[in-house]
C-alpha cells in the first residue's frame, strides 16, 4: 500500500525527518547561538535535549525556568545569541524576567521557545502564550511544521537583534511532537558582540525604566510595520468566496478543510499585520479565523471592525483537528463505517511496574493522610486504586499548600497532612516553600520523592543527580544537608520499598510538632542502571484472593475473575507485592521463592 | 501519487515511538512528503497512545481523521477497538493478540470487552492477527513486539525488505540491531 521508493529519492537527500523540537534545535544551531538554557517540560523538552548534542553550544538544565531565562538574558547582554526553552506554564515562572527583559532589550539575540499544550496531553492548564507575550510586549512567531520551526528559529534571532527585543517562538504540542521533512543549512558564524556597560539600558530602576518603556512602545510600532511586510505573513490567493486567517498547526488543519479557499497564513502572530488583514478581508466574501485556544487573532479583527467567523462555532477548549473544523464549520460529520457500539474502558496513565512512588502512596493511603501533591509522575498517585493525593496546582505548590492548610485548619491538622514533591520539583521551587515553613513556625511534614531524575519528561538530569545535561559529573546538591541548612532538624532518608520502615517514619514525623522532611529514595524503575530480580508469578495454591496486592495498583497484577495473575510481559520483579502478600503466594518464575 | 495514512495504537511503554521513527525513515525513502505525529509525556506512562504516520505528495495535517487510516497497526486488542472508527472500510488492520488491562479493569470499575478480534473481523475484511509477544520472545526479547509488528506491516507493502531493515539499522542502538532484525523477520515471514 505504501508508495514504492522512486527515482526522485536522490533529489531529497538533503532533507531530514525531524521532530518540530529537533528542528528548533537545528535552527538555534544554524543561527550561531552559543548558549541555551531550559527546565524540562512537555512538550518542549526535546528542544534542549537536541541542542545539547551540538558541541558548539553551551547548554544547561537550569533549576527552573526563571533561572533559565535569567541565564539566557545574561548571555544575551554578554553578546551571545541565546535560546531559552520551556512549556507554557514555565513561562509563568519566567514571566518576571521576561517582562523587564522586554524593557532592557538585548545585545546578542534572545529567543524564547515556548510550547503550549492545547488538549492538555501532559499539562495542568491550557493557557495561551500569545496573551502573555502581548502583555509583555514581545513579538511572537508561530511555525506550522518542522521546516518552519527551523526557519523561524533563525529569523527570530535576526528580528531580536534588529529590533532590540526578546522574541517568543510559540509552539503547540502537535507541531513540537510531529516529525516533518527539514532541509538543513550551514551554521552562521556569529561572533560574540562586545559587552558595553549601559546602565540606561540594563539597569531597570524607575528613572531608566521610564525611558525604556517609551522605547518599548516605539518598538512595537516598528514591529507592527514588520508584521505587514515580512514574508512570515503571506496571502495565498485561491477562491475568494472563502478566506481563512490561520497560523501554526491550525493553518495545516484549515488547508485540509478549505482546500482551494484563499488563505492569510500568519507566521508572525504578534503584533498582527493590520494592513495585510484589512487587505485580505476586503477581498473575500466570508472570512474565517481558525486558531486553537484563545480568540487572539479573532478579537483583534473584531477590534479593527472586521467581521469574522471563528469562535462562534469553534471551541476555546481543547485541541483542534481537520475533522473537528469540518464538523463545526461545514457541518460535515464523518460516516460511521462499522456497527461496533461499545463503552470502551478508558486507559489513564499509571505508575510503571517497579515505580518507587508506589510504595509511599500505598503507605499514605493506609494511614489516611491528607496529601498535598505536586507536578510529576507521582501526580498519578491521585488515581485509583492508590487515590492518596489530594491536590496538584503547580511546580512546588505542595509545600506552600501544606503550610497554608496548617495555618487555616490548625496545628493538629499538620499531624494528618504531608506534602509530596519530586526531587527535581523540589529543587525547581519546593525549597522556597520549605524555608517558609521553617521561618513562619510551621510543623508540616514534607516527603521528597527522590527517584534520582526528572521522570515524567523523560529522564533529565537536575542539580541533585550529580550530572549535567551533557552527562558530565558535577557537584551534586545534597538534599539532606540542604534541608538541614534551611533549619529542618528532622530529616530522614527511607527506602519506599521498605513498607514497614516507611510507615513507621511517616507516623513519627507527622506526629512531631516541628517541621520535618522525609527523603524517600529509590531510583526510577526506567533508569538504565536499575536492575530487578526477575519476573514473579502467583502460586494458585497459596493465593487466597484476598486482593491485598491489587491495592498497589500495579499494572502487572491482574484479576482474571477466577484467579489473580502476574502479567509476565509487564512484571519487572520489583518484589513490592511480596511485601503486602501475607500468604507468600508470589514466587519467582524459574523456581526459587521471592 | 497515492497517499498513505498509518495509525499505530497501543499502550504507553510498548515502543510506539521507536516504531514511528522506523516508519518515518522508510517513508523518506519513498521520496514523498512525510509527517509523523507522536505522543510524549504523561500518556507514555501506561496510557492509551496513538501515533500517526502520513505519506503523500504534500501532507498538511499530521493527524489522521475518522475513516481515513489505510493501515491500523494495533499493539493491543482494547486499543484496536478504541480506534477502529479511524480505519477505512478496506483498511489493513493488524492486531497483536495481547491484552493489557487498563487500571479501571484492574480495579474492577470496568470490564474488558470480549471477542474484540472476532467483532472487528465481522466488520472489516483485511484483519490480520499476530501473536507478537510470542514471536518477540522467540526472537530474543519481549520488548521487540513493536518490531515484529513492523515486520507484519512491511509484508503488506510494496517496499523491499532491505529498505525496512536499513531503517531499523539507522534507528535502533547498535547493540540491538541483530535482535530487532530477527524480530522484524519473524513478523515479515508470518
Amino acid at each position: 500500500m505504501l508508495p514504492v521508493p522512486g527515482r526522485h529519492v536522490r533529489r531529497r537527500i538533503m532533507k531530514k525527518l525531524m521532530l518540530g523540537n529537533e528542528a528548533i534545535a537545528r535552527g538555534v544551531y544554524e543561527a550561531g547561538a552559543t548558549v541555551a538554557t531550559a527546565y524540562p517540560g512537555t512538550p518542549s523538552t526535546e528542544i534542549t535535549e537536541c541542542i545539547a548534542k551540538y558541541d558548539e553550544i553551551y547548554s544547561e538544565w537550569s533549576p527552573n525556568e526563571k533561572v533559565a531565562l535569567e541565564v539566557a538574558i545574561g548571555a544575551s547582554v554578554g553578546g551571545a545569541r541565546a535560546a531559552c526553552s520551556m512549556k507554557h506554564v514555565g513561562l509563568n515562572v519566567a514571566a518576571d524576567p521576561l517582562f523587564t527583559a522586554a524593557y532592557t532589550g538585548v545585545n546578542g539575540g534572545l529567543v524564547l521557545f515556548v510550547a503550549d499544550d492545547p488538549g492538555m496531553h501532559s499539562s495542568q492548564n491550557e493557557q495561551d502564550t500569545r496573551l502573555i507575550a502581548r502583555a509583555a510586549k514581545v513579538p511572537v512567531l508561530e511555525p506550522s511544521d518542522s521546516q518552519e520551526c527551523k526557519d523561524f528559529a533563525r529569523e527570530a534571532f535576526r528580528i531580536s537583534e534588529e529590533f532590540d527585543t526578546p522574541v517568543i517562538v510559540r509552539l503547540t504540542t502537535r507541531v513540537a511532537h510531529s516529525q516533518g521533512l527539514v532541509e538543513l543549512g550551514e551554521r552562521e558564524n556569529v561572533p560574540i558582540k562586545p559587552y558595553i556597560k549601559d546602565p540606561g539600558k540594563y539597569v531597570m530602576m524607575p528613572a531608566m525604566a521610564r525611558k525604556r518603556h517609551v522605547a518599548v512602545e516605539e518598538r512595537l510600532a516598528r514591529l507592527s510595520e514588520l508584521s505587514d511586510s515580512t514574508s512570515l505573513n503571506r496571502i495565498e490567493w485561491g477562491d475568494r468566496k472563502v478566506g481563512v486567517i490561520a497560523g501554526g498547526i491550525a493553518y495545516q488543519y484549515a488547508k485540509e478543510v478549505f482546500g482551494n479557499a484563499s488563505f492569510l497564513k500568519l507566521g508572525m502572530v504578534y503584533p498582527l499585520p493590520e494592513k495585510l488583514i484589512r487587505e485580505f478581508a476586503s477581498q473575500v466574501e466570508t472570512l474565517y479565523v481558525i486558531e486553537e485556544l484563545e480568540p487572539f487573532i479573532e478579537n483583534s479583527c473584531l477590534g479593527m471592525g472586521i467581521k469574522v467567523k471563528g469562535k462562534d462555532v469553534l471551541p476555546v477548549i481543547g485541541e483542534y483537528s481537520a475533522g473537528l473544523i469540518r464538523e463545526r464549520v461545514l457541518g460535515e460529520k464523518p460516516e460511521k463505517l462499522n456497527s461496533i457500539e461499545e463503552d470502551i474502558p478508558v486507559r489513564p496513565p499509571v505508575m510503571c511496574a517497579g515505580c518507587p512512588h508506589r510504595g509511599i502512596f500505598y503507605v499514605l493511603k493506609k494511614l489516611k493522610l491528607n496529601v498535598t501533591g505536586d507536578i510529576g509522575c507521582y501526580t498519578l498517585g491521585a488515581l485509583a486504586p492508590l487515590e492518596s493525593l489530594d491536590t496538584c496546582v503547580c511546580m512546588g505548590a505542595s509545600i506552600g499548600m501544606a503550610h497554608g492548610m496548617e495555618k487555616a485548619m490548625g496545628r493538629d491538622s499538620a499531624r494528618k497532612t504531608v506534602a509530596v514533591i519530586g526531587d527535581s520539583t523540589f529543587i525547581h521551587s519546593g525549597i522556597t516553600g520549605l524555608i517558609d515553613i521553617v521561618y513562619n513556625k510551621g510543623t508540616s511534614t514534607v516527603i521528597i520523592l527522590d527517584n534520582s531524575t526528572t521522570g515524567m519528561t523523560g529522564h533529565q538530569h537536575h542539580p541533585a543527580t550529580g550530572f549535567t545535561i551533557k552527562g558530565e559529573p558535577t557537584r551534586q546538591v545534597d538534599l539532606v544537608k540542604l534541608c538541614q541548612a534551611v533549619g529542618v532538624d528532622r530529616v530522614n532518608v527511607i527506602d519506599p520499598f521498605d513498607l514497614a520502615e516507611a510507615e513507621k517514619v511517616i507516623r513519627e514525623e507527622t506526629a512531631a510538632d516541628e517541621p520535618s522532611v522525609i527523603i524517600s529514595r529509590r531510583p526510577c524503575a526506567l533508569l538504565k542502571n536499575v536492575k530487578f530480580n526477575g519476573v514473579l508469578k502467583i502460586n494458585p495454591d497459596k493465593c487466597t484472593r484476598c486482593r491485598m496486592c491489587m491495592r498497589l495498583g500495579c499494572p502487572a497484577i491482574v484479576d482474571r475473575g477466577t484467579h489473580i495473575e502476574v502479567d509476565p510481559a509487564l512484571c519487572v520483579g520489583c518484589d513490592l507485592c511480596t511485601k503486602v502478600c501475607r500468604f507468600n503466594a508470589f514466587e519467582r518464575v524459574g523456581g526459587e521463592n521471592a | 501519487m497515492r497517499s498513505t495514512a498509518i495509525m499505530i495504537v497501543g499502550v504507553g511503554g510498548q515502543g510506539t515511538l521507536l516504531t514511528s521513527r522506523i516508519l518515518g525513515n522508510v517513508g523518506i525513502s519513498t521520496g514523498a512528503d512525510v509527517k509523523v505525529s507522536e505522543v510524549h509525556g504523561m500518556s507514555q506512562r501506561g496510557g492509551s497512545v496513538v501515533t500517526y504516520v502520513k505519506i503523500g505528495e504534500k501532507v498538511h495535517s499530521p493527524i489522521i481523521e475518522k475513516g481515513e487510516a489505510d493501515i491500523l497497526l494495533c499493539f493491543e486488542e482494547l486499543e484496536a477497538l478504541r480506534w477502529i472508527d479511524y480505519a477505512k472500510k478496506d483498511a489493513s488492520i493488524i492486531i497483536n493478540t495481547q491484552r493489557i488491562d487498563p487500571m479501571p479493569v484492574i480495579t474492577g470499575k470496568a470490564r474488558y470487552p470480549e471477542n474484540i478480534v472476532e467483532r472487528i473481523k465481522a466488520e472489516y475484511e483485511n484483519v490480520i492477527t499476530v501473536p507478537a509477544l510470542e514471536l518477540a520472545k522467540a526472537a530474543g526479547s519481549i520488548r521487540a513486539v513493536n518490531v515484529v509488528m513492523i515486520g507484519v506491516l512491511a509484508q503488506k507493502t510494496d517496499i523491499p525488505e532491505e529498505v525496512w531493515i536499513d531503517s531499523i539499522r539507522k534507528t535502533v542502538k547498535p547493540q540491538f540491531v541483530e535482535l530487532n532484525i530477527e524480530a522484524f523477520r519473524k513478523g515479515y515471514n508470518l
